[in-house]
């Protein structure tokens, strides 16, 4: 029987038939055994993506139900807790070896430069990355009133995406790496990420068009900047020469001074699109369902979207204050960053503004709880990093632990917050259920997991600023007072209370997934109540 | 604004396009410039491409994500200089692909640690951080010692990074095997070779006390050792090369 394919699954295979020699390549000619392994495992997902493309395309069109894709966005839930545990996990280990060094085992595995990317990757990409990729599914599909436009694009993107991620991971341990920090994937993962980005970018795109909606919500600005904007970033930091087919290893294109800006204007502006763009289109759709109140102000939308999207980009440089970075670069960066708080600010007022009329909600819904705070922490290290990128508090907080507190205020007091504070709504949302399984827990999370946040960021203030001091504080006769190493030893109290303070986040958030995998696993709500009629059934 | 926002709105391609084109213009304005204004990397005498040797141990540093803790970027300020060194020049990082300035000293800066410490203390400081120096956080490279250099994919590696921009000559990306090999000899017999190639900055000796083994700790030792000694601040014209 001959069937017509259409261009959208012609597109995909020629994707996955693109992927899958790749993967044949790499297990072909590669030498490295963690290379070839990786070679193997792109290869056989690859394979069994196409052998289920054409599965479904031999069955023929299915029935398309006249109702919201869910399913794809529980999966991407339970992904977004596994790699959250995992990167909280890794991160407590990579701290307490900073506290007693015996526990990097000394093997080439398991040493802290080797684990760090662990960290950083699970809980930015593999945590935050899923918590986006679900919640952008279920935002968009609910503020446009219309199914997600493929039935096929949601799963590839989904696991295409955790490959990706796994790739990445497994490969740190085994000393797969760029060294370029939050860009770690050597150049084939890369590439693997570049074809599901595309793959993503078109189904929100097919899914807007479709919308029964004439105004596109401002929650999806927020996800299209954080989709669009990573994928011009993610394409020119990672441009790269390969040593050849063999070998996992490349060279970045660019060197020395070239480099270094290329990879802050997309570390940076990972942090402004990915941490900060993506869960600013989380908070706009959750904080308001949650209080149910509308958005403050659709002007101050407008000038917070816009700002962080023109703004952002130039701030990177205030990462290299005082280096051999051309001055006229550095001070560009430092203006720009401090202008930056406005529009940062803006919606930090937007959404407490937001909550106005439903205070009450804060004492007794921890999920609204959660979100307040996250807009707390929002607002306290947008200004916190505007105040860094001033040189002269740069030369104090720089190349210390002050830095490293500044990022965790940011990912675990607001991109974090603001994920729990969403998936305590929507999985019972997505999961028809009543409510979440118990509120009682949700609060011990958020008690635990906001203590933990102030003992972290406050032992790596008080080391930061401890260790700056220390290197800048001479005797009489102009000689410096400390040797490095008294700095070093210095630490040690502040480096096991961040520990602890770790601690306290992974238990919280262990206790969140039970609660969840609680309610998940309880009893349907007995009416199924449509959110909201949807408007546009599926071709 | 409004109204016009309200329009842009209703057009979700429209949307995107807009977002690429606001988010494009920072990195336009100071990524692009860069490549093109000439003083941004100064010329200075001594600077070189790594010798396969420590272009390997380069890899090495890179693999093991030292950068996590350790910064190759001495700043202008006056603690900095003091503690470090001069402060780095742009060009001292020209050949580095990719760049490893860091963001974070949990211990000290490395752009010039060469020549400071023989050596052995680097061996023994790998193998065992806290034998030497009771109080460092810094885990153990023992395994580094006990690793044989890979070098077949040198002359590849040297290939690639010429494809990126770094001047070697097709002799020294075919010799790549040879030269790292020759390094690291322990009777020193072809330091005129590879000085030749290379320039007269280049040291050859037995690096990681194993003497007839090229060893992870050989590479990384020799990269360590070259790390800030190739331009001679004493014979340089601060003024002319300031930026």
């Amino acid at each position: 029987m001959q069937r017509s394919v259409s261009f959208e699954n012609a597109a995909i295979l020629a994707a996955l038939s693109l992927v899958l020699l790749g993967g044949l390549a790499i297990l072909g000619w590669g030498v490295p055994l963690g290379y070839v392994l990786h070679g193997w495992l792109i290869a056989l997902a690859a394979g069994w993506g196409i052998l289920w493309m054409l599965n479904r395309i031999s069955d023929g069109p299915a029935e398309v139900p006249l109702e919201y894709n869910d399913k794809v966005i529980r999966y991407g839930v339970i992904a977004a807790l596994i790699w959250g545990i995992i990167g909280f996990a890794v991160g407590d280990i990579i701290a307490w070896q900073l506290a007693v060094p015996s526990l990097n085992g000394d093997m080439s595995w398991s040493n802290f430069g080797r684990l760090r990317p662990v960290h950083t990757s699970g809980v930015i990409f593999g945590f935050g990355g899923n918590a986006l990729i679900a919640t952008s599914f279920y935002v968009v599909q609910r503020t446009s009133r219309a199914r997600l436009a493929s039935e096929t694009l949601p799963w590839l993107v989904f696991w295409g995406y955790n490959l990706f991620l796994v790739v990445a991971a497994s490969g740190y341990p085994l000393g797969i790496t760029q060294s370029k920090e939050y860009a770690e994937p050597e150049w084939y993962a890369d590439l693997l990420l570049l074809v599901i980005w595309i793959g993503y970018l078109t189904l929100y795109l097919r899914t807007l068009a479709r919308r029964a909606e004439p105004h596109i919500y401002v929650a999806n600005w927020y996800y299209l900047a954080f989709i669009v904007v990573i994928a011009m970033l993610h394409t020119v930091n990672n441009l790269s020469v390969p040593v050849s087919i063999a070998y996992p290893k490349s060279y970045s294109l660019f060197s020395g001074t070239q480099d270094a800006m290329t990879q802050w204007w997309y570390g940076h502006n990972a942090v402004g699109f990915l941490l900060t763009a993506g869960f600013l289109g989380m908070l706009y759709y959750f904080l308001p369902k949650a209080v149910n109140r509308p958005v403050y102000s659709y002007r101050m939308s407008i000038v917070g979207f816009w700002g962080i999207t023109f703004l952002y980009l130039w701030a990177g440089s205030h990462h290299l204050h005082y280096t051999a970075l051309p001055d006229w670069v550095q001070y560009l960066g430092m203006t720009m960053s401090i202008i930056l708080l406005v529009p940062s600010w803006a919606s930090v007022f937007n959404g407490i503004l937001t909550i106005n009329g439903a205070w009450d909600k804060v004492r007794t819904d921890p999920a609204v709880r959660f979100m307040m705070v996250a807009v707390l922490f929002y607002g306290l290290s947008t200004f916190e990093g505007s105040f860094m990128a001033i040189r002269p508090v740069n030369s104090l907080s720089h190349y210390t632990d002050w830095t490293v507190g500044h990022v965790h205020a940011g990912a675990l007091g607001w991109v974090a917050f603001i994920t729990f504070g969403a998936m305590y709504k929507m999985v019972p949302w997505v999961w028809k259920r009543e409510g979440v399984y118990s509120l009682k827990l949700e609060a011990w999370h958020f008690w635990l997991a906001l203590s933990g946040t102030l003992i972290y960021v406050g032992a790596m203030w008080n080391s930061g600023i401890t260790q700056s001091l220390m290197w800048q504080t001479y005797d009489a006769d102009g000689a410096f007072l400390y040797s490095f190493l008294d700095s070093v030893i210095e630490m040690h109290p502040y480096y096991v209370a961040r520990a602890v303070g770790g601690l306290l986040y992974l238990i919280g958030a262990c206790i969140g997934a039970y609660n969840i995998y609680m309610t998940v696993s309880g009893p349907r709500k007995t009416e199924t109540r449509q959110s909201g009629p949807l408007a546009q059934p599926a071709e | 604004m409004s109204t016009a926002h309200q329009k842009l709105e209703r057009h979700s391609l429209g949307f995107a396009m807009m977002i690429l084109m606001v988010a494009s213009i920072g990195g336009i304005v100071e990524i692009a410039p860069l490549f093109t204004i000439e003083n941004t990397v100064e010329e200075v005498e001594g600077m070189r491409p790594y010798t396969p040797l420590e272009l390997a141990g380069r890899d090495i540093y890179v693999r093991e994500g030292c950068y996590a803790c350790h910064s190759q970027m001495i700043r202008t300020l006056r603690s900095d200089v003091e503690r470090y060194g001069h402060y780095s020049l742009a060009a001292e990082s020209m050949y580095d692909h990719p760049f490893q300035w860091g963001s974070k000293r949990t211990g000290p800066d490395l752009a010039r640690i060469g020549g400071k410490y023989s050596d052995d203390w680097h061996v023994a400081h790998l193998e065992a951080p806290r034998e030497l120096v009771p109080g460092s956080v810094m885990p153990g490279y023992a395994f580094l010692s006990e690793t044989r250099l890979s070098t077949g994919h040198l002359p590849a590696a040297l290939k690639a990074l010429s494809r990126a921009g770094v001047p070697y000559t097709d002799a020294q990306i075919e010799n790549a095997e040879k030269d790292a090999v020759w390094q690291a000899d322990f009777e020193q017999n072809f330091e005129g070779e590879l000085q030749e190639s290379y320039g007269a900055n280049v040291q050859v000796r037995d690096f990681d006390g194993q003497p007839g083994r090229l060893t992870e700790m050989d590479a990384l030792v020799a990269y360590l050792q070259m790390l800030g000694t190739l331009v001679d601040f004493d014979s340089l014209n601060l003024e002319e090369v300031n930026r």
